[in-house]
This record gives C-alpha cells, sequence and structure tokens, in this order.
C-alpha cells in the first residue's frame, strides 16, 4: 500500500480524494485545503487526518505520493516543496503559470527521480488515445488541417466568482478550457511553435476571457485553428474535440465517439471507404471505481502504478505540462500583438 | 414492490452516453416542454406508470403540469434523482463550494456568528443537507415520489472519501420525512452495496449499469454477477442497452438471467421504441 495525501479540495481535488480513496493499492492517509467547511467535514466523517498546512502534512504523514489540485498559482511552491522531500507528485492541469517555475519543477523531479505527472485527463478517454494511433499509422495519409475545440458552459452570466475569474491565479478560459485542447494538439498531432491571429474575447467576465480563437502552427509546419468558449449554454457540459484533416482522409474524435472518413478501403485496420462510426464503449479504459468518467480513474491508476514501479510515467508528464504552458504564454504574447 | 419498467429522462435533457452529436440533436427537439409531455404521454398509453428523473429545473414545469391534469395522472408515479449534478457542478466553478450553499440552500445557513471577533460559520452538515434535499423535493409537492435516489456522482464520490455516515443520514431522513424508500444509483454496485451494508442499511434499492458488455460495470461483469445473483438487495438495472452498443433484444434477454432484478430504466423517444422494450422486459424479466 501506498500512503497518499491530496492538497486542495475543491471540484477535482475532492473527486481525486474519493478515487484514491478507493484504490485497492493505495491509502488516503491525509488531505489539506484552507476552507475549515471542508476540513470539518473530512473530521466528522472520515478517518482520514486533515490539516490546513501542506507543509506540515508533508512533514508529518511519511508520503509517498501527492495529489496538488489547488488554484494554479499554489502548484509551483506545493509541488517543489514535495519534490524537495522526495514524494511523487501528480498535478493538476494547468501546470505552472510561470514556465521558468514549470521548469524547476520538472528539473527537480528528473534531477530526484520521482514520479510526475499533470491532470490532462483526455489522454485516458480511449477514443483520443485510437485517435492517436491511427494518425501513427499514416491512416488518412499526409495531414493538411486541424481543428481542436471545447466549449461548455462556465460562466454565462455578467457576475463575479472565484479564482477561475483572476488571470493572476490562472483563471480565464485560456487557462482552465483551452489548456486540455493545446495539450491534446500537442501530443497527438505535434507541438505548437507559433500562435497567430489571437481573439481572447470577453462576453461575461470582467477580468478573464471567456473565448480562445488563434491559429497554431506546429513543428512540422502543419496549421490548424484553436476555437474554445467557456461561454456556450448550448453545450451541457464540457465538450472537447479535435478534427483533422488529411490527403486520404479525415477523423473527427471527441470524448464519445471516433468519426472516420476514408478515400479508399485500408485493409490493414480493416476500415472500409467512407465513413465508419466507433464508440467509445469500444475504447473506455476499464477501472475498478468509476466517479464522473473513466479517464479519471485510469490517470490515478495510472499514476499509483508508476509509483509502485518507481517508474515514471511517459503520458501527461510535467515536462508536457510545462510546454502547454508556453504554448499559452505564446497565445498570450499573440493576442496583445 | 417497484414497477418492472421505469421510464427515465436522459433522452429530454440530452444526455446520451454515446454521441455528443446526438445529446444536442435531442436537446433540439425536447426544447418545449409539451414535447416532453408528449413522449412521457406515450410511455403512459403502453402502460409504464413510473417516470423517474433528475430534479432538472424543467421537471418542475412537468410537475405543474401533472398537478394541473390530475384525472391524467392518477396513480402515476415519479421516482426523483437528486440532485441535477451539473447545476452545482458549474455552480461550484463559478461560485466557490460556500457560495453555491448560499444559492442553493434557502434562508441563511451559514448563520454567522463572532467570536472574539472572528466570524464563524454554523456547519451542521446534516441540517445542511436536509435542506438541499427539501429544496429538491419542493417541485414534487402533490404528486407520489415513493422512491427517492441519490444520485450517482453524489453516491459515489461520498463512497470513495469513505463517508458511509452521509448513506444513513440520507436513509432515515428521506424514511422519516417523505415516507418514502431511499435509491441509490451507482456506477460502483459491489463496493456501494458492502458500504450501506456496513452502516446496517439491508435490502437497499440499487440502480446501476448492468448490461452484457460490462459497460460502466466498475470492477468487472464477474463480482457484478456474483453479487446479483448472491446478495439480498433490489437491483434496478440501468445503461441496459450499453449507450446504443446492444441490440434490445440480447440486452434484455441478458437481464432476465437474473431474478433478481426488481426493474429495468430505460429512456426512449419514440412509441415505438418505448413498447418494444417495454414488452421484451416484461418478457424476459421474471420476478
Amino acid at each position: 500500500m501506498i500512503r497518499a495525501g491530496i492538497i486542495g479540495l475543491g471540484k477535482m481535488g475532492l473527486s481525486h480524494a474519493a478515487i484514491v480513496g478507493s484504490h485497492p493499492e493505495a491509502d488516503m492517509v491525509s488531505v489539506c485545503d484552507t476552507s475549515s467547511l471542508v476540513l470539518d467535514a473530512f473530521r466528522k466523517f472520515s478517518k482520514t487526518n486533515v490539516y490546513s498546512d501542506y507543509k506540515k502534512m508533508i512533514d508529518a504523514e511519511k508520503l509517498d505520493c501527492v495529489v496538488v489540485a489547488t488554484p494554479t498559482r499554489f502548484h509551483y511552491p506545493i509541488v517543489k516543496y514535495a519534490l524537495g522531500k522526495g514524494i511523487h507528485t501528480f498535478c493538476e492541469k494547468p501546470f505552472s503559470l510561470k514556465p521558468e517555475e514549470g521548469q524547476e519543477l520538472v528539473d527537480l523531479a528528473d534531477r530526484f527521480h520521482l514520479v510526475n505527472q499533470v491532470g490532462y485527463h483526455n489522454h485516458f478517454i480511449g477514443t483520443f488515445r485510437e485517435l492517436k494511433r491511427l494518425l501513427k499509422s499514416k491512416i488518412i495519409g499526409d495531414l493538411i488541417h486541424f481543428t481542436g475545440e471545447a466549449y461548455g458552459p462556465v460562466v454565462t452570466k455578467e457576475k463575479g466568482g472565484t479564482w477561475r475569474s483572476n488571470p493572476e491565479e490562472g483563471g480565464g478560459c485560456l487557462y482552465d478550457y483551452a489548456s486540455h485542447v493545446i495539450n491534446l494538439i500537442q501530443e497527438i498531432l505535434g507541438k505548437p511553435v507559433r500562435a497567430e491571429g489571437t481573439k481572447l474575447k470577453q462576453f461575461y467576465s470582467k477580468d478573464v476571457e471567456d473565448s480562445v480563437y488563434s491559429i497554431l502552427t506546429l513543428e512540422d509546419g502543419l496549421t490548424g485553428v484553436l476555437s474554445v468558449n467557456w461561454s456556450d449554454e448550448t453545450y451541457r457540459k464540457m465538450s472537447t474535440s479535435l478534427v483533422v484533416l488529411g490527403k486520404k482522409g479525415k477523423i473527427i474524435c471527441d470524448a464519445t465517439e471516433l468519426k472516420i472518413y476514408l478515400k479508399e478501403d485500408n485493409h490493414a485496420e480493416k476500415l472500409g471507404k467512407g465513413w465508419t462510426i466507433r464508440y467509445i464503449t469500444d475504447y473506455a479504459i476499464p477501472v475498478s471505481f468509476y466517479l464522473r468518467g473513466e479517464e479519471y480513474s485510469a490517470q490515478i491508476d495510472n499514476f499509483i502504478k508508476c509509483v509502485l514501479s518507481r517508474k515514471q510515467t511517459d503520458v501527461n508528464t510535467f515536462r508536457q505540462g510545462l510546454y502547454t504552458d508556453k504554448v499559452i504564454e505564446l497565445i498570450i504574447a499573440d493576442s496583445k500583438k | 414492490m417497484m414497477d418492472k419498467v421505469l421510464f427515465g429522462d436522459n433522452q429530454f435533457f440530452a444526455v446520451n452516453h454515446l454521441s455528443d452529436e446526438k445529446s444536442r440533436e435531442q436537446a433540439i427537439r425536447f426544447k418545449d416542454d409539451s414535447s416532453i409531455i408528449r413522449v412521457l404521454d406515450q410511455a403512459i398509453e403502453t402502460g409504464i406508470n413510473t417516470f423517474m428523473c433528475t430534479t432538472h429545473e424543467r421537471i418542475a414545469n412537468i410537475c405543474e403540469y401533472m398537478r394541473s391534469h390530475p384525472d391524467k395522472y392518477r396513480g402515476f408515479k415519479i421516482f426523483p434523482c437528486m440532485p441535477y449534478a451539473h447545476k452545482y457542478a458549474n455552480a461550484v466553478t463559478d461560485l466557490g463550494i460556500i457560495g453555491t450553499i448560499k444559492q442553493y440552500v434557502p434562508g441563511n445557513i451559514f448563520s454567522a456568528f463572532t467570536k472574539g471577533g472572528v466570524a464563524y460559520i454554523r456547519k451542521d452538515f446534516i441540517s445542511i443537507m436536509e435542506l438541499l434535499i427539501d429544496a429538491e423535493m419542493k417541485m414534487f409537492r402533490g404528486i407520489s415520489t415513493p422512491v427517492i435516489f441519490l444520485q450517482n456522482v453524489l453516491v459515489d464520490m461520498i463512497l470513495g472519501l469513505k463517508m458511509y455516515e452521509v448513506f444513513r443520514e440520507y436513509d432515515s431522513y428521506i424514511r422519516l420525512k417523505y415516507n418514502a424508500e431511499p435509491g441509490y444509483i451507482t456506477m460502483n454496485m459491489p463496493a456501494l452495496l458492502d458500504a450501506l451494508n456496513s452502516e446496517g442499511i439491508e435490502n437497499p434499492i440499487i440502480c446501476s449499469s448492468i448490461n452484457k458488455i460490462g459497460f460502466r460495470m466498475s470492477g468487472g461483469k464477474a463480482i457484478y454477477e456474483e453479487y446479483l445473483n448472491e446478495k439480498k438487495f433490489r437491483p434496478i438495472a440501468m445503461q441496459v442497452l450499453a449507450a446504443g452498443a446492444l441490440r434490445p433484444a440480447e440486452a434484455i434477454e441478458y437481464l432476465g438471467r437474473f431474478p433478481n432484478i426488481e426493474s429495468v430504466l430505460f429512456g426512449a423517444s419514440t412509441k415505438g421504441h418505448i413498447k418494444e422494450t417495454k414488452e421484451l422486459i416484461e418478457k424476459y424479466l421474471c420476478n
């Protein structure tokens, strides 16, 4: 059994706590938050040790690993402290607000050979994994264009809010929503190296953008469109998709479906000419505990497995999270041009 | 005894586990409450008598319609499932946890008092839970609600956090205040049953995914089948078509292998589909 702690008990932190708490190979020994309301609930209803100071928790609990799910601006000091104490660390996305700080954390994790993972959970959704595999096999030939999108109903009225409405703390549609799409593009299609024509639009929020539109160029020269809006109430919940166009076909992929159009039969993949629709039921990663989606459990399973075997993951490393932070910086810089 | 056939509401609120695109089509089709009522009435015409639905704000309108047409809906039952999670999840992102509770709990739950210059808030969690239940149940006044469910996001969160005492509090409040049977929706049926039993909750109503391909059956099909065959509880099967991956006949035939399954929850948008599924359930479910 490994000893785990959770730092930050917002929506994601609570969800991680439940997933870690039910994991057969992990003992969720302690949680940490600054909200006395949440800590009192843990005191009253659970056997978990509670802390309001993460340093005290890390010093006292002899943890093997922590999950950091605080507002983004606290990631750096907390992750740095945990790594310094030799603790394997899972950190929520986005990874860091300042790439130089993110780089320091990457170097620290490397130096101490600690397992490090960032919470870009889309990589644990079967359809996106299959998309990556299909593109690697060149099924739609040379790529021509891509569109990465995410829409959802987070801010649909004009009113102030939490840290998510503060750009200094990592709020806004770019950090919160677009980071997921950028990370998917980066890991499935290739690293974006340039952003052009960026528009960060505000409709309801006062201090942060509610949508992000940008044209991205990848390392290999492929270009595509990023289109993200967290103020679209025609979506019941966050909906993320990638459309990839190649010389031999096209693939539309989201969390539930993979729609493949091929100009010719592909015998190796047993896919015929024209449209083929594949569903998540064929690709979902089996999990022993389910909360809000297989991907949330699957990413923690992966992290715990890596901690147990002392082997660094190749999915969602700090380094990959840091690259996404750098693309966010490119996009912000371009929007100010 | 619950009805063998329970009519669900996912199709009305753009919930489709297989296709985001289909879910948007559904949102367009069921834009008006009258289109929901029309399909509900078709379900009633085929002999269905129980509607199992989330406490979505639009359900309030449907309940209002039912109250104003008492003859038409005599004997009709609703199994409420609370809370409508996305309402709270979006609010938490926007307002934080305390802000969300303030927004949805009537009155001033955080009756702040000051002690030595520091503001304290009253943190009586069970009272907060009871007030939230009452707020969600308001829309069903005057309608028969013999079973009241806790939604899976909350059930599974409490389960994962091992805060089992909350189940016992929920259980006794629903029995006491609403004279109803508490029910639990979960994606983790075997673990939940063990947890409920450990709190002394015996023979609970548990609604979980049960289908031939093991879709959303956490821990795998084998342990689900073992629990269905050997444990004492009142199972309701949902996601029986595995989000559409299975044909209705083979899907329902599979359920027929487990005589303990008391009811099947399903949703459909056309009279033909409703009738077909209902007949299959009645044919294969032998209890």
